[in-house]
């Protein structure tokens, strides 16, 4: 098996070694997250084209550090796909994207973003149904993420104690030996949060995550994101009134892929303009 | 506490596991030997030399089929290529024992001979070398798996698209072989061999030690794989294979998980084709024609994806029906196996073991 384990070690040196990725992966990321100067997340002049329809054009947005952002906007408004950008998923056509002062987000891989610090909820819950409850945090979980560190794992006791107490958070710890995909849809979209928390991002984008709760779950993750704000940085898509209100913070409409309005829900919803995208004309 | 690896390899089978390969390895190392060697030919309970060959070949696939399971039903990558390496270890080996065949020592294999070649090429160099050829079974098949699974991982194919991929790769090298050129024998490969470490290779205890060999490694790999498929790797690969894009929004590269165990598959292709070559007496290129590794998809999907014994299980199913019916309707035989392959697909998604623990379900619901 030694032939074997050199191979696999070759394949395995193209990635840093150590427990924090981001922070060695200098030759890949234009230097460390620096959030010294208060800003978490800088898109300037975003454009995205499908075949010629523009989902984002020249979208300019700023969230600071330790902000609760809350992003609406009618469907096609250029969410997802600002997300898509965001993640590594989709690239601009032209534009920039930076986390913190110094990451250029439009070079990075997917599980490089997901490294330095961004986390995602998608719209739909995307859970791991076959694993249990316990396993899709276990996978989450801030580590080293490698194939070697992989095969090696052991969950050392402080590790277990972090998945216990964010079962606890999410109130699945009865469910933690179950397969994830019994659980009903409000406590999928628990986990889903619960495994965004595990891998302890900068920076949270969460799309639509209180979409199927129940008014009292809802109010529960209002209270959670309001006590996250301050140490991370959370951009929220909601369409749910309410569920914004109690966030309280910041809003931003956008339509046709662009910014169309800002400010704090009262003055946005008495915007003629937003009124106007939002009624019809 | 940290626990050891070598324990965490030992508790990934539960006691009536390791109760059940120990039966299996005394039956392969003890008994077998003895109904073979010790009970007389004319009793009812000899093991002849037939049946010896044909359960050490039946091992041989059986040990395909896991390493197939691991890359299809843990991985969630159909390869329909993976006759080729299983081939490719085949060859290797069998260089060693055409080396071994030849007249005196330093001699051109006979095919060479005929050909009226003066000297070995270069990638013969070596073969005379028992433990050279030992690391060709394993770097070979580790190799050609790699460049191969790199540059398609990378470009991120998947699914259907990958699955013909690997068949045109076999189908390629089969025509390859094929040619008296490319210098492995051509359309008749190798065969004729007489010795291997200097033992008669058509002695009965020559033939009993690589049956035993074959058992111990099947029953190895069983137990690296489920380690393996316990370990938080195996549940990485479930998980890339439920839904990739999302374990890279974790933070996992698939890349290199897929890559990993891509590898680790067409080792155990290859070692198992180098456990065959010697106890067959024959290697061609028709091993890698892509209806042989369709044959081997063919074999995991009756005993079931994702449960290591279901392929194995699967392979024994399918061989033994085989070798009746080709001595008994050898013309129904490709019918059988395409209605199997069907019935299969369409009633028993889990194949037998899922069957297995259905009855067991409703049974449990019954008492």
């Amino acid at each position: 098996m030694n032939a074997l384990n050199t191979t696999a070690e070759a394949l395995l040196d193209d990635r840093p070694s150590g427990s924090d990725g981001a922070d060695q992966m200098g030759h890949l990321v234009t230097g460390e997250l620096d959030l010294s100067h208060g800003v978490a997340l800088y898109l300037d002049d975003i454009t995205v084209s499908f075949d010629g329809f523009r989902a984002l054009n020249k979208l300019n947005l700023t969230i600071d550090a330790g902000e609760l952002r809350c992003i609406i906007g009618p469907n096609g408004a250029g969410k997802t796909t600002m997300m898509d950008v965001i993640t590594g998923k989709t690239r601009p056509d032209s534009g920039s994207a930076f986390f913190g002062q110094t990451m250029d987000l439009t070079r990075l891989t997917e599980p490089e973003i997901a490294h330095a610090g961004i986390g995602r909820k998608f719209q739909k819950p995307t859970i791991f149904e076959n694993h249990s409850v316990f396993e899709n945090l276990e996978l989450a979980m801030k580590t080293d993420k490698r194939v070697w560190k992989s095969l090696l794992a052991w969950l050392a006791a402080d590790e277990r104690d972090r998945i216990a107490e964010t079962l606890r958070l999410i109130r699945l710890d009865k469910e933690a030996d179950r397969p994830a995909g019994l659980l009903s849809h409000g406590q999928k979209q628990w986990l889903e949060i619960g495994m965004l928390l595990m891998q302890e991002p900068k920076l949270l984008l969460l799309d639509e995550p209180v979409a199927g709760m129940t008014d009292d779950e809802t109010m529960r993750t209002a209270e959670l994101f309001v006590s996250l704000a301050g140490k991370h940085s959370l951009v929220v898509v909601e369409h749910d009134m309410a569920f914004i209100e109690k966030l309280g913070g910041k809003v931003t409409v956008l339509h046709e892929g662009s910014v169309l309005a800002e400010g704090n829900l009262a003055t946005v919803q008495n915007d003629p303009r937003v009124i106007e995208v939002y009624l019809g004309r | 506490m940290r626990k050891p690896l070598t324990l965490r390899v030992l508790s990934s089978l539960d006691s009536k596991g390791w109760l059940a390969l120990g039966i299996f390895l005394a039956l392969a190392l003890i008994l077998v030997p003895v109904l073979n060697l010790a009970v007389p030919e004319d009793s009812a309970f000899h093991m002849s030399a037939y049946a010896i060959t044909l359960i050490g070949k039946i091992m041989c696939y059986a040990l395909v089929a896991v390493a197939m399971d691991l890359i299809w039903g843990y991985g969630g990558i159909l390869s329909l290529g993976h006759g080729l390496f299983f081939a490719l270890g085949g060859y290797a080996f069998g260089m060693y024992l055409m080396r071994q065949a030849g007249s005196d020592a330093g001699a051109l294999p006979a095919f060479m001979i005929f050909l009226d070649w003066k000297e070995l090429p270069w990638f013969w160099l070596g073969s005379d070398s028992f433990v050279w050829v030992i690391l060709l079974v394993v770097v070979v098949p580790a190799l050609v798996a790699f460049v191969f699974g790199y540059f398609a991982f990378r470009s991120r194919i998947k699914g259907v698209y990958f699955s013909i991929i690997t068949q045109a790769l076999t189908y390629a090298a089969m025509l390859l072989f094929f040619r008296n050129e490319t210098g492995f024998g051509g359309n008749n490969g190798f065969t004729d061999f007489r010795l291997v470490l200097e033992h008669s290779i058509t002695s009965p205890q020559t033939r009993l030690v690589l049956f035993g060999l074959t058992a111990i490694m099947l029953a190895a790999t069983l137990v690296f794989s489920r380690w393996l498929v316990t370990s938080k790797f195996g549940r990485v690969l479930t998980a890339i294979r439920d839904s990739e894009s999302r374990m890279m929004f974790i933070g996992y590269n698939p890349l290199w998980y897929k890559l990993f165990i891509w590898v680790v598959s067409a080792v155990l292709c290859g070692i198992a084709g180098a456990l065959y070559v010697p106890q067959v007496g024959i290697i061609n290129p028709s091993e890698m024609s892509p209806a042989n590794s369709i044959e081997i998809a063919i074999w995991v999907a009756v005993g079931g994806r994702a449960t290591l014994i279901g392929p194995v299980i699967g392979a024994f199913v399918v061989n033994l029906a085989k070798s009746w019916f080709t001595v008994s309707f050898p013309e129904y035989w490709l019918f059988f196996l395409g209605l199997l392959f069907i019935v299969v697909t369409l009633m028993l998604p889990q194949g037998l073991v899922g069957l297995w623990k259905k009855l067991m379900l409703k049974k449990g619901v019954a008492a």
